[in-house]
């Protein structure tokens, strides 16, 4: 809507000329400029502007639903209510559903904990038909760091699924619907964007995977302010997409150590002596998630997989809907499943914190649990 | 005043000095027909110059040399102005919207101020857009129980509105409505609330912004949207700070933009008596040689709401600050977000700080 001309729009002839005499072609560039400075540009009167911005901005901003009616149309329209199940009891309970659709939702941990085996999880599920919880549609899948393994894909479709999966021509389709994007540079990764974009909704394309973000932007040489420019467009650009096609898009993020630089407070905060408003968090764990604050802001739900004492955990550290939970959860052959449904309710930022003690064991033991 | 600041296009302005009218007086006494030979312009135009020329002429003070009580009358003709015994009275009839949260209630002076527009901003996760929602449910709060009875506008621009919360949020309310009137009536009638939750999401009008022109677009036609609904007491924009974070090279536009928004938010809080509620981000600001968290959008855009909250972690609690506010004492207040919505906290440390 931004981008709509301004001749398409019902103005008086006189003041139509004018705008395009003075090469202000878009209702972006009318509304950009402020009433006096279009009066400027154009040599009119301050009356003239004021009625022919209203008649623009009329037509530009888009039309009211009431709550009521956005309630009912997802619940009409969309697969439980705008809600993709994750197979996992506890977070589905939490996510009142599942993964929501048309937003952002982010899988954050350190390296080793279960993010792809996730991912690879929700990819197939998303493939099967309906009536076994799927989403009957293909699935993007864009492999960053070449992580994605199809052998281990059909394991667990073979596990989780045998009536399905023991079938060859049934494993092939299912398998079928997922397609893998291997973008070697951010540059290609933006092109693919585009033109996922264009053809989304014809190849019924139920849901986005990308894995991992942090990968992508931290393989590219800029640094500082272009970097934070060019992961705005590309927030910007995931989000709007994930919005008009009402499909769930789930993002991998790695994880960065904590250092000096990273603000935590506000300058009314008094600094205390040593430690006394300190939050235990800063001193256990020096893990922080990649990307940055804009990007924390921008995903709607932010799913935190940890290590702590040799168990792991999956925590909804930010969702509108859930509570601060943490699940326990390992990883099978038939891929994640949770330990327990009920969660555990985490106070403060706490639930924010990656922790990752006890790590390492983990990583060998699972080794070889999968091979 | 002089030519240089009529509402008048800048050819008509150069126009007019060229023929040598530099002040206001020179016009006073000239006819539409002279002035449009004069000028070289057309007689409906040259009507219109005179026009605006006597309107910005009659809201000048007469000469300097008046006595007290005569400048006290000439207040009514600057179009617009108050004394401030007049507004006295307007301020103390003030409404509030409720948080739902007593503490935060308290340190608001009562909840959220109508004819005013207040920045709420936060980290991720300390609950904005809960506190959004919260406020425009609260808003429809009928009048028997202390609430307006009004609608409200929720305006969104990262999809961060979820319809299932806001069912819970305005089921609790209406729950606790019902407790209150139970606790309230002595006899003990069992009289029952007749509102359901799905009034109350019909009367949240809904709209989802997805670029920066869009927000600009629908400020301005608001104004013909709420001259229509004139039911509507609060708009909640989540988050006023997306769509300008984004795409914006060009920093002295941006300002410039934000500042146009503002304004003729704060236009539309007093016109219609309603609350303005923007919720804002969080970025990183070296100060003092560290990095301190700020609300985003610039030090410009600090200046331009009337009222600034800040929301924060503080060890495992949530607090509300009050940065900025007109009225309002510096202080912070405890509250939690909770199955029902916003609340007091139910820690037994909170207190309410004065700074």
């Amino acid at each position: 809507m931004a981008n709509k001309l301004i001749s398409e729009i019902p103005l008086p002839k006189s003041i139509a000329n004018v705008f395009s005499a003075r090469n202000v072609s878009t209702a972006k560039d009318a509304l950009s400029l402020t009433e006096f400075e279009l009066m400027e540009l154009l040599d009119v009167g301050l009356t003239e502007v004021r009625s022919a911005l209203s008649q623009i901005s009329e037509i530009v901003a888009p039309p009211y639903q009431t709550a009521l009616s956005l309630m009912e149309q997802r619940f009409q329209n969309e697969h439980l209510g705008g809600h993709f199940p994750t197979g996992l009891k506890g977070l589905d309970a939490a996510l009142c559903g599942g993964i929501p659709f048309g937003v952002l939702t982010e899988l954050v941990g350190p390296a080793g904990i279960g993010k792809t085996q996730f991912c690879l999880k929700l990819s197939l599920l998303a493939s099967l038909p309906t009536n076994y919880g799927g989403l009957d549609g293909r699935v993007i899948y864009i492999d960053v760091e070449s992580k994605f393994s199809s052998r281990r894909l059909l394991e667990i479709g073979l596990r989780s699924f045998p009536e399905i999966f023991q079938m060859k021509e049934m494993a092939q389709e299912m398998a079928g619907r997922i397609l893998v994007l291997r973008p070697t540079s951010l540059a290609e990764f933006t092109q693919s964007l585009e033109q996922i974009k264009v053809s989304l909704l014809q190849n019924q394309v139920k849901m986005l995977v990308i894995d991992s973000m942090a990968a992508l932007v931290s393989g590219e040489h800029e640094q500082g302010a272009r970097r934070q420019q060019t992961l705005s467009w590309h927030i910007s650009f995931i989000k709007s997409l994930a919005e008009f096609s009402r499909i769930p898009v789930v993002v991998t993020n790695q994880v960065r150590s904590r250092n000096h630089d990273d603000a935590s407070r506000y300058c009314f905060q008094v600094q205390s002596r040593d430690g006394a408003i300190e939050t235990p968090m800063q001193y256990d764990s020096h893990l922080v998630a990649a990307l940055g604050i804009q990007w924390a802001h921008a995903v709607t739900t932010r799913l935190v997989l940890e290590a702590k004492s040799g168990e792991r955990f999956i925590k909804v550290a930010k969702s509108p809907i859930s509570p601060p939970l943490a699940f326990p959860f390992h990883i099978t052959s038939s891929g994640i499943s949770l330990l327990s449904d009920d969660g555990k309710e985490v106070m403060g930022p706490e639930i924010n914190a990656i922790h990752y003690q006890g790590h390492n064991e983990i990583i060998n033991f699972g080794m070889e649990g999968l091979h | 005043m002089e030519i240089w600041r009529l509402p008048i296009s800048a050819s008509q302005r150069g126009k007019l000095i060229s023929a040598g009218y530099t002040s206001l007086s020179s016009l006073s006494s000239i006819s539409s027909s002279d002035l449009a030979r004069e000028l070289n312009v057309s007689e409906s135009e040259a009507m219109n110059i005179l026009k605006v020329a006597s309107h910005s002429r009659g809201s000048e003070t007469s000469n300097a040399s008046c006595s007290i009580v005569e400048v006290l009358d000439t207040f009514q003709w600057w179009a617009g102005a108050q004394s401030a015994w007049d507004m006295l009275h307007d301020e103390e009839s003030l409404m509030h919207i409720t948080t739902s949260s007593a503490d935060l209630d308290n340190i608001l002076g009562g909840g959220i101020h109508c004819k005013e527009v207040t920045e709420i901003g936060g980290v991720p996760g300390i609950g904005k857009t809960q506190l959004g929602i919260q406020i425009a449910v609260n808003v429809q709060i009928p009048n028997d129980f202390g609430g307006l009875g009004g609608n409200s506008i929720y305006i969104d621009t990262e999809g961060s509105f979820m319809v299932e919360r806001a069912f819970q949020i305005a089921e609790a309310c209406i729950e606790d409505m019902s407790e209150y009137n139970r606790f309230l009536r002595k006899d003990f009638q069992e009289c029952k609330i007749k509102m359901q939750p799905q009034d109350i999401l019909e009367n949240i009008f809904y709209f989802r912004i997805c670029s920066y022109t869009e927000q600009i677009a629908l400020i301005n036609y608001l104004d013909k949207f709420l001259s229509e609904n004139k039911d509507v007491k609060v708009i909640v924009v989540d988050s006023v700070t997306f769509h300008f974070r984004q795409d914006f090279d060009d920093m002295a536009l941006r300002t410039r933009v934000l500042s146009g928004m503002a304004l003729k938010l704060m236009n539309l809080a007093k016109r219609f008596s309603l609350a303005v509620v923007l919720l804002n981000q969080v970025t990183t600001k070296h100060t003092e040689a560290s990095f301190q968290l700020a609300l985003a959008l610039g030090d410009s855009w600090s200046h331009t709401c009337t009222n600034r909250i800040v929301l924060y972690w503080n060890g495992n609690e949530r607090y509300a600050y009050i940065d900025k506010s007109p009225s309002l004492r510096s202080a912070s207040a405890a509250y939690s977000v909770t199955a029902r919505g916003i609340r007091n906290s139910s820690s037994s440390c909170k207190r309410i700080k004065m700074m």
